[in-house]
């Protein structure tokens, strides 16, 4: 994990748009190390594009974004990024890849070719360990829940050595029991250091667990302490009706 | 009427003699040594065709494809990618034609695989940059490209004066005898890259295969990686191109992929039980193909297809006793193994 204090993303004056829909406009938000936070916003209000933004996937159409003190999309150290997609574990459809696998592709952007390293061993062992899937490494991904499949794509982050973990609502189709837990896992990981970055439809997950809040809605609505967002009009802002936060018992 | 040289697959001799050197180690070993072991089996098994040089061309031929072809349909079929290799021998099928015609109207020696190997190149890298700015896999845009090519291909075979469609079946059907020792020499060269470039990149094509957007995060270089995918597809095609026939070429990049994605228990495992089903099956289609004297890529493709059964078959049986044999299942409840939540208990 980063020992630094400075932040480990910083999103200035960002505007984006796809063509000639405006998507996100004069975006500006750090991301501090060991910080937990949660993107929030209804459909359209440009979150993935800000997670995307954030990791340089794209290049912004004005304003500045740095990744560990470097220009986004000029970041090369992938291995300090991990990232879970929307609909990642959808996406595994029938391919035959075992957890071991999964999780051992976490190394790579270290070890394209090559024999891995003890030391690249001990990380996929600690990494399965770490989220409780060590007994489950021979099996094929495509036969696990929804929720261990989430906690093969989080391995994989840990495999890596990432500093930083991005999340894009990795819980959808997911039952209750296996969110909690999934949740559960992420502060567990967060005490660790790790910085966490997560998109999640369900307020009351967020203001829950993140101990930091972004509400979007083409702008930045709210930024700030999550028990502070109920106090202002920023989900009102945001989604244009009331909206009720239902907090989960840790 | 075109000479008979020019419109066989084995045209190729003016440029393979470029490379005499090799092309000479090559059939030293092709004759002496991989000939002269087939024909010690074809004594010690009392199997004459495999004393047959042409035969046991044919044979390895076949053993190279059924290797190259898994080894990139793996990775291509869970893509979902698996219409690429029909439109890209379709395309190449073009090229082929092309070859000829060149070859009839300028009266050049050019090797109708090499300009089907240019072709399906370019038109792998086109329909890979096409994807890339449509932003997704396209069937509509693949249909067009395989139709399109298919067309081009018929106007030029029959647009030559008098015709070429002398030989085209060879490239249509599949052919045993037609596999000259020039293009099994470029066959087992082409596996040899084939194979070689995948080992290399294993690792970050199974990254892109398995997670693409997770691949990039990482650093990957996801465009590079997909476009070396269906570059080496292209030459898949090509080189399969003479035995199984253009038709039929794709189905050594999918059946063999779907019997290993069955049983599996890793995706190493999947690619090796690929190879091995496609193995069984080339050798049974051209040993086949000799004694009823049927096309070659046919029965392969037919003997792949009764694995693909066979296994499939085999697995729901196995999975039935097991359920039988489950106490849950005798009670009446469900014995599918699978938990609430979709995942296996």
């Amino acid at each position: 994990m980063t020992g630094s204090t400075e932040p480990i993303i910083s999103v200035d004056g960002v505007t984006f748009g796809y063509g000639d829909r405006p998507v996100l406009e004069a975006v500006s938000i750090d991301v501090e190390p060991g910080a937990y936070l949660g993107l929030i916003g209804p459909n359209g209000s440009g979150k993935s594009t800000l997670l995307d933004l954030m990791l340089g996937l794209r290049r912004p159409d004005d304003g500045t974004v740095t990744l560990f003190g470097e220009p986004a999309h000029a970041f090369e150290a992938g291995e300090r990024i991990g990232y879970v997609a929307q609909d990642a574990t959808k996406a595994v459809g029938d391919m035959p890849v075992t957890v071991r696998e999964a999780v051992k592709m976490g190394r790579y952007p270290r070890r394209l070719v090559g024999r891995f390293s003890t030391e690249d061993r001990r990380a996929i062992r600690e990494a399965m360990e770490q989220v409780g899937i060590a007994d489950l490494a021979s099996r094929r991904v495509d036969r696990l829940s929804g929720g261990q499949r989430q906690r093969v794509f989080i391995a994989r982050a840990l495999a890596s050595g990432a500093d930083l973990l991005a999340l894009d609502e990795p819980t959808v189709g997911i039952d209750a029991e296996s969110r909690e837990a999934f949740y559960e896992l992420l502060c567990g990981l967060n005490a660790t250091g790790l910085t966490i970055i997560l998109i999640e439809h369900d307020i009351g997950v967020v203001t829950t667990y993140a101990t930091d809040i972004a509400c979007l809605n083409g702008q930045l609505c709210f930024h700030g302490d999550p028990n502070e967002l109920v106090e202002t009009d920023a989900l009102t802002r945001a989604y244009g009706t009331d909206q009720y936060v239902i907090h989960h018992d840790h | 009427m075109l000479p008979q040289s020019l419109i066989t697959v084995g045209s190729s001799a003016p440029n393979v003699r470029r490379f005499g050197g090799l092309f000479a180690v090559f059939e030293w070993f092709l004759e002496d040594v991989y000939g002269g072991g087939m024909e010690i089996l074809a004594d010690l098994l009392g199997v004459t065709m495999l004393g047959y040089p042409y035969m046991q061309r044919a044979y390895l031929a076949a053993v190279c494809i059924a290797v190259i072809g898994p080894l990139v349909g793996t990775f291509l079929v869970h893509r979902e990618m698996a219409m690429i290799g029909d439109t890209l021998a379709h395309t190449a099928f073009a090229g082929v034609a092309a070859g000829l015609f060149l070859n009839a109207t300028l009266s050049l020696t050019l090797s109708p695989l090499l300009t089907a190997l240019v072709v399906a190149v370019g038109t792998a890298l086109l329909v890979e940059l096409l994807i890339e700015h449509a932003g997704a896999y396209s069937d509509t845009s693949l249909a067009i490209v395989l139709t399109g090519g298919f067309a081009v291909g018929s106007i030029l075979i029959t647009a030559t004066d008098g015709g070429i469609a002398v030989g085209i079946d060879a490239y249509l059907f599949g052919s045993l005898s037609t596999v000259s020792k020039e293009n099994v020499g470029i066959l087992v060269l082409m596996s040899v890259l084939v194979a070689s470039l995948l080992t290399l990149a294993y690792r970050p094509l199974l990254y892109v295969t398995f997670d693409a957007t997770a691949a990039r995060a990482a650093r990957l270089d996801v465009r590079l990686y997909k476009r070396l995918l269906v570059v080496l597809t292209a030459l898949v095609v090509v080189s399969a191109m003479q035995i199984m026939g253009v038709i039929l070429v794709a189905a050594m990049l999918v059946v063999p992929v779907a019997v290993g994605a069955l049983v599996a228990r890793s995706f190493k495992q999947s690619i090796l039980l690929a190879i091995v089903a496609a193995e069984f099956a080339a050798i049974t289609g051209v040993s086949l193909s000799y004694v009823y004297g049927i096309a070659a890529g046919g029965s392969i493709v037919l003997a792949a297809i009764a694995v693909y059964a066979v296994v499939l078959g085999l697995r729901k049986l196995t999975r039935e006793v097991r359920v039988a044999k489950t106490p849950h299942a005798r009670d009446g409840r469900s014995g599918d193994g699978i938990k609430a939540d979709g995942g296996e208990e």
